[in-house]
């Protein structure tokens, strides 16, 4: 029975990578760029909601959505502020170190006025356990919540990209920016609009993950925005499916080898899995191959 | 015209090697002054293990166009490959700076050789892939020897990956590397002229192979693979010998800066992740493909949280803001435009000013 | 002799048939056009030809040798060189350094010697210096030798492009579209300088062009490409007469 919980809580743990690397996929999409801040606006929302349910003990739920649009806010004046005049710089690496830069602003503001150590986060979910096969199976509230807030998301985004205008507008500038242009739609708009997208969803993301691991720090958004960057690159940057089995998978491989293998050298094994995808298929699991015409 | 232009070519080269023993010469009067905080003379050794990092990450970054977010990791394996040496040779080589080079050159190899490996399968991926498998290699590396133990004892050396009790050690036996504790009993042998003297030999390997064969077949790869290839140039050996080269003065680096402490463990900030972002800064803001330019921005970059000292809690802050500020203003096309105008206006008013006398 | 010799040469993208049963022959030191409409699969041929694709059918005989489905490295080093349709010069590099790069195979010295400058580097170095000046002159860039190759004016780079294939010593050389994006003056100029290089250096070559007065200026035979079939081969003047061949270009 405990390869069955372990699966769950890869499942939930991957789905958290999954909400993650969609913000981390759709940004790289349409901006072509890889956002290393994106992991610090995972803990930005979640130290929002820890502000208000804890420090002013207001309704969880109200909480959540007040972070949802605090780093929906964020995302977009970052993108204005630190990206935006860069978008036709010369080198690309310009704006990856200013994204670093981005970074280690916002994990040092949320250090003056949080301090370092970890703090305790209480859980949002008040659901309680489910337990299955006589009580010894048991799936926790927060996995539940988790997994369907990522089938809910991954649902709804899908219907937006491929129903809406600003979806389709969406697609158009991630494929070419100049012809998006040329057909009339608002590019700065559109990209300003993902970086909204992205990050609200970081927000939910950082409830969800500090809700399973109940603390909090600085530090916490750093390494799971690097791993759902992983996984990004795992399903095929760019894909909301890819995001999706790239969360997934490297959820289950994480829990497992914690599980069977040693804790201790779990990342290492996420990391060489990924190798090996990349190496057998360059552009992850669902991505495009595209060859240079000469 | 073509005399000028080597003249010129060895006066840069006269130039970026001047500054670095420029630079050396004023820190060492300065020191015997006793003009020199305690805090900065602490600095000094991984100030010099930065900028050989940085020059040799530019190799990659910059004349061979790809882009790695791994390097710390190669500094790692000269870490751990050239302090064990150190610690395993302490009682038979006892002049504590020819262990340190012999060290260094183990760490250089050592590196160079795992770079080699992990260079022969992933240099085919490209650009932002190859970044993430990089990093990837990095925090293996980083997590492996995180769960190594080793001792010796006089039956020689033992290894496990649980902990120190399952080495079996015999009761004369030393613990040399402890899991996530690290390294342990190293000398501290580095100081700043080996330093400077590791970062005169990384500029003097990094710019004569710019100006070789090799180099400029590494840069064509940079400029255009696929006409690189149709002139005839092995695209796998340049870009294994340009990130093997790379991945070996990180490891030298490494091995030096093992030297610079009693105990060392890998940690995100000096070995990992965390480390090769900052190098990628310091390549960056000093000018992809401009060595002298790493260099320097090795320095201003590492002193600037230093002298915000005062600031204590707020300095990260404000160095996260200069960092932003600065690419801002170096890499957008309007500041870039803005300066252009500036520089004009600045040269016509001094031909104004010629004219009038 | 033939120099090059090209039999039943095929490739599919897909389902399509972008090059099927091409044949040619080129013989020593002639100059060669390959001509059609665009999209004809004229830039395959060449991409077949240097090893960019391997055929699904078919085989290359250069100067006696069998290169069919080599390497591109190896097919340079037997001996075909070429320009792309799209320049693509080593645009942070100088403009002699773009030469000195395609000498990369013909002086040799090792890694090591490069790097504490022995002898051995000083000598080989100095030897591609002027080797390549040498070719530079040919071409008229001499004056442009220390320029980055991205601040050459168009023309210029397209010459350029064909003094770096030159250097690799080639025995036949691919010009696809030298004179594409040239005015009238530079054209001719751009003819005079391939007539040369060719009587120069005995070189055979095979070229692209959508330039007919370029083509009939200076091939002495053609073949005409048209959805991936030969349409048509043989002398000049009679192909350019045939009515097949202005058809294919005119439309019906």
């Amino acid at each position: 029975m405990s390869f069955l919980t372990y699966i769950i809580n890869g499942i939930s743990l991957g789905s958290v990578y999954a909400i993650i690397a969609l913000g981390y996929s759709m940004v790289y999409g349409i901006a072509k760029m890889l956002n290393f801040a994106h992991g610090d606006v995972i803990m930005v929302g979640a130290f929002v909601v820890y502000s208000m349910t804890s420090k002013m003990g207001l309704n969880p739920l109200l909480a959540i959505v007040c972070a949802m649009v605090f780093c929906t806010l964020l995302g977009m004046a970052i993108e204005k502020v630190a990206y935006k005049p860069l978008r036709n710089a010369t080198s690309s690496l310009a704006v990856l170190i200013t994204a670093i830069g981005v970074s280690y602003f916002l994990q040092n503001i949320a250090l003056i006025i949080f301090g370092s150590d970890p703090k305790a986060f209480t859980s949002v979910v008040t659901m309680e356990p489910i337990k299955l096969a006589g009580g010894e199976l048991t799936i926790s509230g927060e996995a539940v919540v988790t997994i369907l807030t990522c089938i809910v998301i991954m649902v709804g985004l899908t219907l937006f990209i491929n129903k809406t205008k600003a979806g389709q507008a969406m697609l158009a500038v991630s494929e070419d920016k100049g012809a998006a242009a040329l057909m009339g739609i608002n590019v700065n708009g559109t990209i300003a609009l993902t970086f909204a997208i992205g990050s609200a969803l970081a927000a939910i993301a950082g409830v969800l993950l500090c809700s399973a691991y109940p603390s909090i720090s600085p530090y916490t958004g750093a390494m799971p925005g690097i791993k759902a960057f992983v996984a990004a690159v795992f399903g095929g940057i760019g894909s909301i499916p890819g995001a999706l089995i790239g969360g997934i998978l490297l959820g289950l491989i994480e829990i497992l080898s914690k599980a069977y293998i040693s804790s201790q050298l779990s990342d290492a094994i996420v990391f060489a899995v990924l190798i090996v995808v990349l190496l057998v298929r360059p552009t992850g699991i669902l991505g495009k191959q595209i060859q240079e015409k000469v | 015209m073509k005399k000028l232009k080597m003249k010129e070519d060895t006066k840069n080269l006269l130039i970026t090697y001047g500054i670095v023993i420029g630079a050396y010469i004023i820190m060492e009067i300065m020191m015997a002054l006793g003009l020199v905080s305690y805090q900065i003379q602490g600095l000094l050794v991984p100030l010099c293990y930065y900028v050989v990092l940085a020059v040799s990450l530019n190799l990659t970054v910059g004349i061979l166009g790809e882009l790695s977010l791994g390097h710390a990791g190669f500094a790692c394996v000269g870490v751990f490959s050239g302090t064990v040496f150190s610690i395993c040779m302490q009682d038979v080589i006892t002049v504590g700076w020819v262990r340190l080079v012999i060290a260094i050159i183990i760490g250089a190899v050592c590196a160079g050789i795992i770079g080699f490996l992990i260079g022969l399968p992933v240099l085919r991926l490209k650009g932002d892939y190859l970044a993430i498998v990089t990093l990837a290699f990095c925090e293996i590396i980083k997590n492996v020897v995180n769960v190594i133990y080793l001792g010796k004892d006089s039956a020689g050396i033992h290894f496990s990956m649980t902990d120190t009790a399952s080495l079996g050690l015999a009761e004369d036996g030393m613990v040399i590397i402890k899991g996530p504790q690290g390294v342990t009993g190293m000398t501290k042998d580095a100081n700043f002229t080996i330093g400077i003297i590791l970062i005169l030999i990384t500029l003097f390997v990094v710019l004569n192979l710019i100006k070789s064969r090799d180099g400029r077949a590494i840069m064509a790869i940079r400029d255009n693979l696929i006409a690189a290839e149709s002139v005839g140039i092995n695209i796998t050996k340049y870009k294994l010998m340009a990130f093997s080269i790379s991945a070996a003065l990180a490891g030298a680096a490494g091995a030096f800066y093992g030297h610079n402490f009693s105990t060392l463990n890998a940690s995100t900030n000096n070995l990992g992740y965390n480390m090769s972002i900052l190098i990628l800064v310091f390549v960056v803001l000093g000018g992809i493909g401009n060595i002298r330019g790493s260099i320097i921005a090795a320095v201003i970059l590492t002193l600037i949280p230093e002298l915000l000292r005062e600031f204590s809690e707020y300095r990260l802050l404000i160095y996260s803001i200069i960092l932003i500020g600065m690419m801002l203003f170096n890499w957008s096309p309007k500041a870039q435009e803005w300066k252009a105008v500036m520089k004009e206006r600045f040269l016509k008013k001094r031909k104004n000013e010629k004219e009038v006398q | 002799m033939a120099m090059l010799e090209v039999t039943n040469l095929s490739i599919s993208f897909g389902g399509l048939r972008a090059v099927d049963d091409f044949n040619i022959t080129i013989k020593e030191g002639e100059l060669y056009g390959l001509i059609g409409p665009n999209g004809a699969g004229k830039t395959t041929v060449f991409n077949l030809l240097t090893g960019v694709y391997k055929p699904n059918e078919g085989h290359v005989v250069l100067d006696g040798k069998d290169i069919t489905g080599k390497r591109i490295i190896d097919i340079n080093r037997t001996g075909i060189a070429r320009t792309f349709q799209n320049i693509r010069l080593f645009k942070d590099l100088t403009v002699q350094e773009n030469v000195m790069v395609g000498l990369h195979n013909q002086i040799t010295y090792p890694t090591l010697a490069g790097i504490f400058k022995l002898p051995s580097y000083r000598k080989a170095e100095k030897e591609m210096r002027e080797r390549s000046m040498e070719l530079l002159e040919v071409f008229g860039l001499q004056e442009e030798a220390n320029t980055l190759a991205s601040n050459l004016p168009y023309g210029k780079q397209r010459k350029l492009e064909i003094a770096r294939a030159m250097a690799t010593n080639p025995k036949l050389l691919l010009l696809d579209e030298p004179a594409a994006g040239m005015n009238p003056n530079e054209t001719i100029e751009l003819m005079e300088t391939i007539r040369f290089v060719r009587d120069h250096f005995k070189m055979t070559i095979l070229l692209i062009e959508h330039d007919m007065k370029l083509v009939s200026g200076i091939c002495e035979n053609l073949t005409v490409l048209n959805f991936g079939h030969v349409l048509c081969q043989g002398e000049t003047k009679e192909v350019l007469n045939n009515p097949e061949v202005i058809k294919a270009y005119l439309g019906e």
